[in-house]
């Protein structure tokens, strides 16, 4: 069931909303959560189709907002949506115009959900700081994707990562956790110390710069950070006295693992579509702490780097992107005395 | 064996890291009856989702064990194709290359030294090609009368002997026993051979996500326990309705019945979980000691001709379509008193429950399918509307949706709008999301998975199966020696004396 409303405002719509569920005849639909999601004309459509899929698992009032020009008349559409979509809850798409695009947080605030958690999630284009994005500021957990910042994504993701206020959240990061449980099993497996490590991938992925700034921070070694072609990351490697373990994934789909004195095994490692990760991202609502720690450590590890060099690659241009850069990086942890015995790859193997 | 170097925790994992699912250590799984039905349906696509979730370790092997003349393509195709029909998550070819790279078949009978002795070497080269550090799990998918010989066999080709550092856990699925005799001497043949906590009994209707939501609903919150005792509660109502036949269980549902099949244990097991108090923790130790307490203060109704009834569905039209009756059903004798339906009364002897009767009913071809527990409260002591006004309000109840649409929904009265003073039952209800990704594993799922991590079950071990035949064989030996099961029509909620065992106590099933 749709509704459209034109030149309306909060209170209508918030009407519309009730009475779109009477007709419906369900008059509690036990949504949990309110999520907002930031997003354009064009990108709306598949937003809101992540959005409804993800409401499966987590009933939620979806609220997409579509900021235009802040010029002209101030007006307000909204096309509401009660159980469509597969989606369980309903979906309010608000279009805001004029000057009150610059006040989007008016109309979002009193369609919140009473008493539940707010989630801001921005699928496209996520703004610097989105604690302190007014739309960001109503939500509990902010969900942006350092990948579809059209900046240079590694200085987003340092951008990202020095804006964190708990609550942030990166798809980047999720986008990890099938590589981290797989590494984690490695070690289970294999509890060897590990002296250092490789992560290598794109050379534009900030999925890779996580990886190696968590396992830096987690093993206290530094790790290099190798490019490829792809697609996403490809290989992680991490040394010990026996020899390496290694997880390497050459066409984003079957990964093969090998830890020392063992045949290698196939296992499958597929890049999750955006419905997977937004679904993990609302299993838990409260702050990650693991991720604050590994943001931080990206702070520091860009810290140590930008010291040594100007800061590179803030061109958009696509262009032919010089092969060194990427691979030649060797992120070093602070204060941790392994640093100082940071040794090269071709030393250990 | 892998020389493995000095062990210190995992570097890598954290508490707060509560992203990184548990992955179950190098291990493989080795299934007896892997022809079967449960296995083609359930076990196999259930190894390959956990494979999907990325829940299986790298390495993770499958050996079936049957009487076919197999090798282990064919066995691999078999899978295959029981995968594509069976499995929840979508085939994923790359999950398929990494699980089949894993797959072996033993051939053999039960009582084949050969087969066992070549189940031995198999296990043995996983160990080495494939680092399953002679971790294994045996799943026993057979029937009971086939375990003695099973457990024998490992245990005469060392095939159960742990070694340091690795495991040997074996399942077992229910029916753990026909009665307590019997239930004993299952015991007594695999504690022989397997310690108790290696022992995996496995009741796949009541999965682990069920049981912690009960926990959850119960314990986590203030609202329920002030008014979770006699003081409130007038009855609990414990229903498991099935719309579906025997279908092709003839063989094994004959002789057992509707008692047996699901009262003994599911049925049991839920009321323990309703009824219990608050365990010191949610360990299964603690958690098993508190469902224990409520089986041991069972307590029978003192006329079991009044307060039990059971019946035999017959022929007629279940839901658009026209069904056998259980005597019509293929291999069933004519003559049959198995029971299709039962149900019984139990109070519990505890200062929480004193007076409170507990009703559990089970059947086949009822009118849907369902399970759940309904708490049903006791009328408000004063009402000061007219008797006119509250004609239509029945008594509050709070419904624990166990399957399909598990959820809460909480019943109470409120005024229907108008300007006459009229009360009306309304229903407010809570669903557990949905069918997404990851959401709603499945029980086998759950199941398997804590049998390769070792997670001490949320299953009944051998006390409390001993305790649930215990309540249930006096009941089971009056039906034996009075009677016949009453007919019912299928399609519908059971026979009349059903009702008439409410209505004695002066109340009614609901209608779930």
């Amino acid at each position: 069931m749709s509704t459209e409303l034109s030149n309306t405002n909060a209170s209508e719509i918030g009407q519309a909303l009730l009475a779109a569920r009477r007709k419906a005849g369900s008059p509690s639909m036990g949504m949990v959560l309110t999520l907002v999601v930031v997003t354009d004309e064009r990108d709306h459509y598949d937003a809101l189709k992540v959005a409804h899929a993800v409401s499966r698992e987590h009933p939620s009032r979806i609220l997409g907002v579509i900021r235009r020009s802040p010029r002209g008349a101030a007006n307000v559409d909204a096309e509401i949506r009660i159980g469509e979509g597969g989606g369980s809850g309903e979906s309010v798409l608000l279009r805001l115009s004029g000057e009150v695009a610059n006040h989007a947080e008016s109309v979002v605030l009193p369609l919140l959900l009473p008493d539940s958690p707010v989630v801001a999630w921005w699928p496209t284009k996520p703004p610097d700081d989105p604690a302190a994005d007014p739309l960001g500021a109503l939500a509990q957990r902010r969900i942006t994707d350092t990948v579809t910042n059209p900046r240079s994504k590694i200085p987003a993701l340092v951008t990202q990562c020095r804006n964190y206020t708990p609550g942030n959240t990166d798809l980047s990061w999720t986008r990890l956790t099938p590589w981290r449980a797989l590494l984690a099993a490695a070690l289970d497996q294999y509890p060897a110390r590990i002296r250092g490590g490789r992560v290598t991938a794109e050379r534009a992925n900030p999925s890779a710069d996580l990886l190696a700034a968590w396992l830096s921070d987690r093993l206290h070694v530094p790790i290099e950070r190798a490019s490829s072609k792809g697609p996403g990351i490809t290989d992680v490697a991490l040394f010990t006295g026996g020899g390496e373990i290694e997880i390497t994934r050459p066409d984003g789909r079957l990964a093969s693992f090998s830890v020392p004195n063992t045949n290698d095994r196939p296992v499958a490692l597929k890049r999750r579509d955006t419905a997977e990760l937004l679904a993990e991202e609302l299993r838990r609502l409260d702050p990650d702490d693991i991720y604050e720690a590994t943001v931080q450590a990206v702070c520091r590890l860009s810290d140590a780097d930008g010291n040594a060099k100007p800061p590179k690659g803030e061109t958009n241009k696509p262009a032919k992107q010089s092969e060194e850069r990427g691979s030649g990086s060797v992120s070093k942890p602070v204060k941790k005395p392994a640093a100082a015995k940071a040794t090269s790859r071709r030393a250990l193997s | 064996m892998i020389q493995v170097p000095q062990a210190d925790p995992n570097p890598l994992r954290d508490p707060q890291d509560r992203r990184l699912p548990r992955i179950a250590g190098p291990c493989g799984l080795v299934i007896f009856g892997v022809t079967g039905d449960l296995s083609r349906k359930k076990l196999m696509p259930a190894v390959y989702d956990l494979a999907n979730r990325g829940l299986l370790p790298p390495g993770f092997s499958l050996v079936g064990f049957a009487r076919r003349d197999w090798a282990d393509q064919d066995f691999e195709q078999i899978v295959h194709d029981a995968i594509r029909e069976h499995s929840r998550t979508g085939f994923r070819e790359e999950v398929w290359r990494q699980l089949a790279k894993g797959f072996r078949f033993v051939p053999g009978d039960f009582a084949d030294d050969v087969a066992f002795s070549q189940l031995r070497d198999t296990i043995e080269e996983l160990d080495r090609e494939r680092g399953t550090a002679g971790n294994h799990a045996f799943y026993l998918s057979i029937p009971p009368r086939f375990f003695p010989d099973v457990v024998a066999q490992l245990k005469e080709h060392g095939l159960a002997d742990e070694h340091i550092g690795s495991w040997r856990r074996v399942v077992v699925e229910k029916p753990f026993g026909h009665d307590l005799k019997s239930a004993q001497e299952l015991n007594a043949i695999v504690s022989e051979v397997f310690p108790p906590e290696a022992v995996f009994r496995i009741d796949h209707y009541l999965g682990k996500e069920t049981v912690q939501n009960i926990l959850a609903l119960r314990f986590a919150n203030q609202l329920f326990e002030p008014i979770w005792n006699a003081n409130y509660v007038d009855h609990v109502q414990i229903t498991m309705a099935e719309d579906i036949g025997i279908g092709g269980r003839a063989g094994y549902y004959d002789g057992i019945g509707a008692a047996r099949d699901v009262i003994q244990n599911h049925l049991l097991q839920l009321m323990a979980l309703v009824a219990m108090e608050e365990p010191t923790s949610f360990d299964a130790y603690s958690l098993r000691i508190e469902k224990q307490k409520i089986l041991r203060s069972v307590e029978l109704p003192s006329r079991l001709d009044l307060h039990t009834a059971r019946g035999q569905y017959v022929d007629g039209w279940a839901g658009g379509e026209k069904v056998k009756g259980f005597l019509q059903e293929e291999d069933i004798p004519k003559d049959s008193r198995t029971e299709t339906y039962a149900a019984i009364k139990l109070g519990i002897d505890t200062r929480r429950w004193a007076g409170v009767p507990f009703y559990l009913r089970h059947g086949k071809r009822l009118g849907r399918r369902v399970t759940e527990v309904a708490v049903v409260f006791k009328k408000a002591p004063h009402l000061p509307f007219t008797e006119t006004a509250t004609e239509e309000l029945g008594q509050n109840a709070l419904v624990i949706r166990v399957q399909p649409d598990e959820g809460v929904t909480v019943r109470f009265g409120s005024k229907v709008p108008g300007t006459a003073m009229e009360i009306r039952d309304v229903n407010m209800d809570f669903a557990y999301g949905g069918a997404f990704v990851e959401s709603s594993p499945e029980a086998y799922e759950r199941l398997i998975l804590d049998v390769l991590l070792g997670d001490p079950p949320l299953f009944p071990q051998h006390e409390e199966v001993e305790l649930s035949w215990q309540i249930l064989d006096p009941i089971i030996a009056y039906w034996g020696n009075h009677g016949h099961p009453e007919p019912y029509p299928a399609g519908t909620w059971g026979p009349k004396s059903a009702s008439d065992m409410l209505a004695r106590d002066g109340r009614v099933w609901r209608r779930p």
